[in-house]
């Protein structure tokens, strides 16, 4: 599976000077940005991390925070299918098992997409093929690249259904998306993405177009699936929820950046940026009343295009005037370690962040 | 989907004979509230009363109208024989009226008719759907560059220009200037190489119209597909790109283009006027045209029923290729 | 119904077309030097007019080659009983004989007859009321069976047979059974079917027709194609033109009713016994269009040799024929009368004066504008007799100084015509106007314009053309209608008073429905002279009982003509022995035409 990555043949020359990492995954200030008639839209501007094989970051922000495009970025997909003169502006460095993808061989990353890297989109509906049974969409995801006929391939493809929990998967198989229940689909795309044994998986807000109960069932499928195949998992969401029950790590987006990251307990329990509070005071939870209201935060994502100058969550910060001689609207917060493997990119002193956190959030929650 | 297709062809059959109805009243009715007498229409500047009437007599204007459409029914099946005068006419099955006009049966002048116009519209669908929608994929890939507005450009042009003026002016410059060919239609049974010369300027001048209105449709269809989420998902299994466009988007695309050839078609077999009519091409366009000067109501509803038929089937057809190429379609 | 896509935008498209029509028709002509007028020269074009009224290069006629024939209608029938338009009898002279017909010469000499399948012109005996007949020894069928005198007869039995052959004229019918005893050879009870009384055939060779009483125009009337001969046992009836059987030096190959007729040689037919014929080319195609612009490229480009249907070609292809191919053209009379007329059943055109003061009031040269002008649309009309019919007098007799002093409208006079009408202010009325005759629709505008000076209000009302004997030739339709003033054309069948005036002036000619006694003129004075002119049996008396009909009818006001019509019509470089002839209304003579080179 990895004899490709290991030729090296096909492997562009490193752009950076850094050497290479040694984490299976490591994103080096990614920056894509869109030209636009309004401008350049800056959906990511700098954004890095790094995840282990076997392990599960969850990327978490609103709408337009670049949550996507970061996933898209690393699946190679804002290049792929770019037509017309307007193309995507993408620097940074994306290693993936010690091949650095973005200066690499389009062809070669083509063929590392759906083998080393697979990816789960949102609505499991609009993204498969309605022309084609599942069977044939999972066939075909699977004949790219492996060698083997038609039969063996379906006999893989149910197989598949079989494992992700599809009842009747011989005959399941030859059934078109619409006529898969919403979960049934879900699950369907996850065989289809898992086809191939990737050693990255992407699952982009799986579980946004499905009704709570069917959630919760594809959360446990990933999960399971994750500890069986040893990938790594890559969870995008706007929603807490979601990644309290799968992620190892998680990483909070704001204005196309970073704002916070560290390990899920951290991060659920000492959050150390306003904006995560404003996340953690939104997210509907169990444990609280139903009565009473979420939190939201206030205000609307900022445009990708006129990014705030300072830091982007100033406009909707309720502490932006803490901080002395207006810093927060002039210097733009770098992320700095707040505690072991946690940072968190604000200007407000760290002893005032415990204390806000623990006297006026926290018990709010 | 058998259940589909024995629907679908009863629907075809009601419509069927209500269009032979429609097209009767219309022909046969209206011309009697307008006043005016098709009989005499038939006979001399100076014939007399009695000759009009015995010409009525023999084209049964004078029964009642549903006698006349069960007459009309019933020769389509069983053949009809008119008679008058001492002069007896079989029209043998399938009998689609008889021209007095012209002194023949209408079904023959359909069947000798039918291939010109069938092989008109079906050598310019061909370059059509060939360079129109390959026009409109490519504009569709290459948008807003050089290729993209250039195409379109050209394809503004063929949508507007009238098939008249496109026709004449290939003809003045292919046939007439240079002479690089003979715009003569020579029937295909007789020589391939003249059916061919004679035909490639009416199909090119058809397919340039119908060739530009297929590339805008493509082109817009096609960069509505590559929106697609499962086109994103194509590519994310690591499909190459030509495989993405070739076979994810192309199929979806095809659905529209579909209907639209479905459509044309039919009422391209109907006549191409206006292209027949600019080549001289001897087909059922140019005879209902001949017709409809020489007030010849007989080839005019044979014509109209053919035509309606030729609709009907291409919808028909479509339908089940609809159904073929989108299985949601089944279910409804 | 069965249009396609453009269709909503076919007038753009007639406008831009019409824009183009300059750049488009020069394209298809960039060839050919020795274009010009610069007369006549043995391989290229004889010369404008080279071929009106007289023979253009007649010697260079070879035998052999292909005539090729174009034409925007094919014919009504090409049976020989059933055909009516002009250039069907001119062409049914290549496959059918008659026993008297149009000479073989151009101008005035063309329209009088000679023998053709008859020894000599009639034996004229019985005060005019016995024509005898012999036959020519070795005229034949295409089977090579002799034509008989019995052929003849049934040939002509066939007009009876309206109900089955409509379509043809009728005139041998009304002038040897006025009575419609005979009830024609379909129902002819007689073994032979040859139960007409009138003809009377004595032996094989003889024919005698007796007319129960005397027409001057008798033997005219036999050198129509409708007195041709039909074998019996060939007689397909209604079928007939499909396939009509030779009697003359060409035969049907192959006939498609809207496409295309082939004839190739009669072998069985001799030169010797047809004194009229040439007989030059092997074969004759003709080949038609449904849009008559597609024609005259043909012609232009010299893919055919002339137009079947000859009558001129249409205003796009004439303008570049005119400007680059002049000595390609003749510029004949076409026989055919332009005019107005006035329904005298409809107010205030009961009234002479009325009438008048149109006449008067009306631009006579704004008319032969809209016509075409005086080259494609003919000399300003004076009067109501076609110069090719004898009797004509021409522009010379002019009761209304249409092209005088009054050519351009006098409504001085008008308005006292108005004032002894009745009508010193001025009235309202309806034109009358075929739909499908943009000339026509042109007129009634140039008209409608003129008459608004003198305080005539005309509203125009464009009927459907291919419904005309239903609407205007409904005398009751035109009354309620209102159709004060009728717009139309007329050509003669035959070139005397008889075959031109008779259906349109003659009191016994009102008829319920096809009509075209329009004015709806009962004058005795009128009827009387057509029946002395039926009676007259000398060329003199007639020709001058043609003169005096002609006045009477001018004097009474009925008509405002607007010209002597002309045309513009083609004849290709290969074209040889080709002269237009007063027999088939300024046409060129089919029959005897040639090629230069067997192309």
């Amino acid at each position: 599976m990895t004899e490709l990555s290991k030729s090296g043949a096909a492997v562009g020359e490193p752009t950076s000077s850094s050497p290479a990492p040694t984490s299976f995954l490591e994103v080096r200030d990614l920056k894509v940005h869109f030209p636009t008639d309004d401008g350049l839209v800056k959906s990511v501007d700098g954004l890095s991390f790094q995840l282990e094989k076997g392990k599960t970051l969850g990327i978490v922000g609103e709408s337009g925070s670049g949550k996507s495009v970061t996933s898209l970025g690393i699946m190679g997909l804002h290049t792929a299918g770019q037509y017309g003169k307007r193309k995507a502006q993408i620097s940074g460095e994306i290693w993936l098992d010690g091949t650095e993808l973005l200066s690499a061989d389009p062809d070669y990353v083509r063929k590392l997409r759906g083998r080393e890297m697979a990816m789960i989109f949102q609505d499991p509906l609009s993204a498969l093929h309605p022309y084609y049974t599942i069977g044939q969409q999972i066939v075909e995801a699977y004949r790219i690249h492996h060698d083997v006929d038609k039969k063996t391939a379906k006999r893989r493809a149910v197989e598949m259904l079989d494992r992700v929990g599809i009842p009747q998967p011989d005959k399941r198989v030859d059934s078109y998306p619409h006529e898969f229940s919403g979960g049934m689909r879900q699950r369907a795309m996850i065989a289809m993405s898992l086809v191939n044994n990737p050693e990255l998986l992407i699952a982009d807000e799986p579980t946004t177009a499905l009704d709570v109960t069917v959630q919760a069932q594809i959360l446990d499928l990933i999960r399971d699936l994750q500890k069986e195949f040893g990938s790594a998992v890559i969870v995008i969401t706007h929603d807490l929820g979601v990644v309290a029950e799968l992620a190892d790590d998680i990483l909070v987006m704001y204005g196309g950046r970073c704002v916070e990251r560290g390990p899920a307990e951290k991060v659920f329990y000492e959050p150390r940026h306003p904006y995560t509070w404003g996340l953690l005071g939104s997210m509907p939870r169990l444990d609280r009343e139903q009565q009473e209201r979420l939190i939201p935060v206030k205000g609307s994502p900022p445009s990708l295009i006129n990014i705030p100058s300072g830091c982007a969550f100033n406009p909707r910060c309720p502490y932006a005037d803490l901080p002395k001689d207006n810093v927060t609207r002039t210097v733009r917060p770098e992320l700095a370690e707040v505690g072991s493997r946690h940072w968190a990119a604000c200007h407000l002193g760290t002893e005032q962040r415990e204390r806000i956190w623990t006297e006026e959030i926290a018990p709010k929650l | 989907m058998l259940a589909y297709l024995i629907r679908r062809l009863f629907a075809a059959a009601v419509m069927l004979v209500v269009i032979i109805m429609v097209v009767f009243g219309i022909f046969f009715l209206v011309p009697k509230w307008a006043g005016v007498d098709i009989a005499s229409s038939f006979v001399g500047k100076q014939a007399d009363p009695a000759s009009v009437e015995a010409v009525r007599q023999k084209l049964g204007l004078g029964d009642p109208i549903y006698a006349q459409v069960w007459e009309f029914f019933k020769g389509i099946f069983a053949g009809r024989t008119y008679s008058g005068g001492g002069d007896t006419i079989h029209c043998s099955a399938p009998c689609f009226g008889y021209s007095f006009r012209s002194e023949q049966a209408v079904w023959p002048v359909l069947t000798d008719r039918f291939p010109v116009t069938l092989g008109l519209a079906l050598g310019a669908a061909v370059l059509w759907l060939v360079f129109g929608v390959a026009a409109g994929v490519l504009s569709a890939l290459k948008r807003g560059t050089i290729w993209d507005r250039g195409a379109m450009v050209i394809a503004l042009g063929g949508v507007s220009l009238p098939i008249y003026f496109t026709g004449m002016l290939s003809l003045a410059i292919f046939a007439f200037g240079l002479k690089w060919i003979d715009a003569q239609y020579v029937p295909l049974e007789e020589s391939f190489g003249g059916w061919f010369g004679g035909m490639i300027l009416p199909w090119i001048t058809l397919a340039f119209l119908y060739a530009a209105m297929y590339a805008r449709i493509t082109r817009a269809t096609m960069m509505e597909i590559l929106g697609e989420d499962y086109i994103r998902t194509a590519r994310a299994k690591g499909l190459k790109e030509q495989t993405v466009i070739g076979k994810h988007a192309m199929r979806s695309t095809m659905t529209p283009i579909l209907t639209m050839l479905g459509m044309d078609l039919g009422a391209l077999i109907g006549g191409a006027i206006l292209t027949e009519s600019t080549f001289n091409l001897p087909g059922l366009g140019r005879a209902v045209l001949d017709a409809i000067r020489n007030q010849d109501l007989p080839i005019i509803v044979g014509v109209t029923l053919i035509t309606s038929l030729a609709v009907l089937v291409a919808n028909l057809v479509v339908d089940i290729l609809y159904a073929v190429i989108d299985p949601r379609v089944r279910l409804t | 119904m069965t249009t396609q896509r453009t269709s909503g935008r076919r007038k753009q498209a007639f406008a831009a077309v019409a824009a183009v029509a300059a750049l488009l028709t020069t394209a298809a002509c960039g060839g050919g030097g020795d274009d010009g007028d610069n007369g006549g020269s043995s391989t290229g074009a004889a010369g404008f007019d080279a071929a009106n009224n007289k023979v253009a290069q007649a010697s260079a006629a070879k035998k052999g080659g292909t005539l090729k024939f174009g034409g925007a209608q094919d014919a009504d029938s090409w049976d020989t009983t059933r055909g009516y338009y002009g250039f069907m009898w001119n062409f049914a002279r290549y496959y059918s004989r008659q026993l008297v017909t149009n000479k073989t010469e151009p101008g005035k000499a063309g329209a009088e007859l000679a023998p053709d399948l008859a020894t000599g012109l009639a034996k004229v005996t019985d005060d005019g009321k016995t024509y005898t007949y012999t036959l020519r020894d070795g005229v034949t069928w295409e089977d090579g069976k002799p034509i008989t005198s019995k052929d003849v007869k049934y040939g002509i039995e066939r007009v009876w047979a309206q109900d089955v052959l409509s379509g043809g004229p009728v005139y041998l019918k009304d002038v040897l059974d006025p009575k419609g005893e005979y009830k024609g050879p379909y129902k002819d009870t007689s073994p032979d079917k040859l139960g007409l009384k009138a003809i009377e055939t004595p032996d094989d060779k003889t024919v005698v027709f007796k007319l129960p009483t005397a027409n001057s125009d008798f033997e005219e009337m036999l050198g129509l194609i409708s007195a041709s001969p039909v074998r019996q046992d060939k007689d397909t009836k209604s079928k007939y033109g499909l396939h009509p059987f030779s009697s003359g030096p060409y035969k049907f190959q192959s006939y498609s009713p809207g496409k295309d007729l082939t004839l190739v040689r009669n072998t069985e037919w001799k030169q010797a016994s047809d004194p009229i014929r040439k007989a030059y080319p092997d074969k004759i195609t003709v080949q038609f269009f449904s849009d008559a612009n597609q024609l005259d490229q043909r012609l232009l480009n010299g893919d055919l040799d002339l137009d079947i249907n000859q009558t001129g070609m249409s205003p796009q292809g004439r303008t570049t024929a005119l400007k680059q191919h002049k000595a390609n053209l003749d510029n004949p009379v076409s026989g055919y009368i332009r005019y107005a007329t006035f329904p005298q059943s409809v107010a205030p055109f009961n009234n002479a004066e009325c009438r008048k003061a149109v006449i008067y009031g009306a631009d006579h040269v704004s008319l032969q504008t809209a016509r075409g002008g005086p080259v494609a649309g003919g000399d300003i009309g004076t009067n109501m007799l076609p110069p090719s019919v004898s009797g004509s007098e021409g522009q010379k007799y002019d009761p209304y100084e249409i092209a005088g002093a009054n050519k351009s409208g006098n409504a001085t006079k008008a308005k006292e015509a108005l004032k002894a009408c009745g009508k010193p202010n001025g009235f309202s009325t309806t034109i009358a106007v075929r739909n499908n005759k943009p000339v026509e629709v042109a007129t009634a505008q140039s008209l409608q314009a003129s008459l608004k000076k003198i305080g005539i209000n005309a509203q125009i009302d464009q009927f459907d053309g291919s419904q005309t004997s239903g609407i205007i030739g409904s005398p009751e339709n035109v009354k309620k209608k209102g159709y004060g003033i009728i717009i139309m054309g007329w050509g003669p069948d035959f070139p005397t008073v008889q075959g031109f005036g008779m259906p349109l002036w003659d009191s016994k000619y009102i008829l319920e429905s096809g009509n075209n006694n329009f004015s709806l003129i009962k004058d005795k004075t009128i009827d009387g002279l057509f029946d002395d002119y039926i009676t007259t049996l000398d060329d003199a008396g007639k020709t001058k009982i043609a003169t005096e009909i002609n006045h009477k009818v001018m004097e009474g006001a009925y008509y405002l003509p607007f010209v002597f019509e002309k045309f513009i019509n083609w004849r290709s470089d290969n074209l040889a022995n080709v002269y237009t002839t007063d027999g088939y209304s300024g046409m060129y003579d089919f029959v005897n035409l040639g090629l230069k080179s067997a192309k």
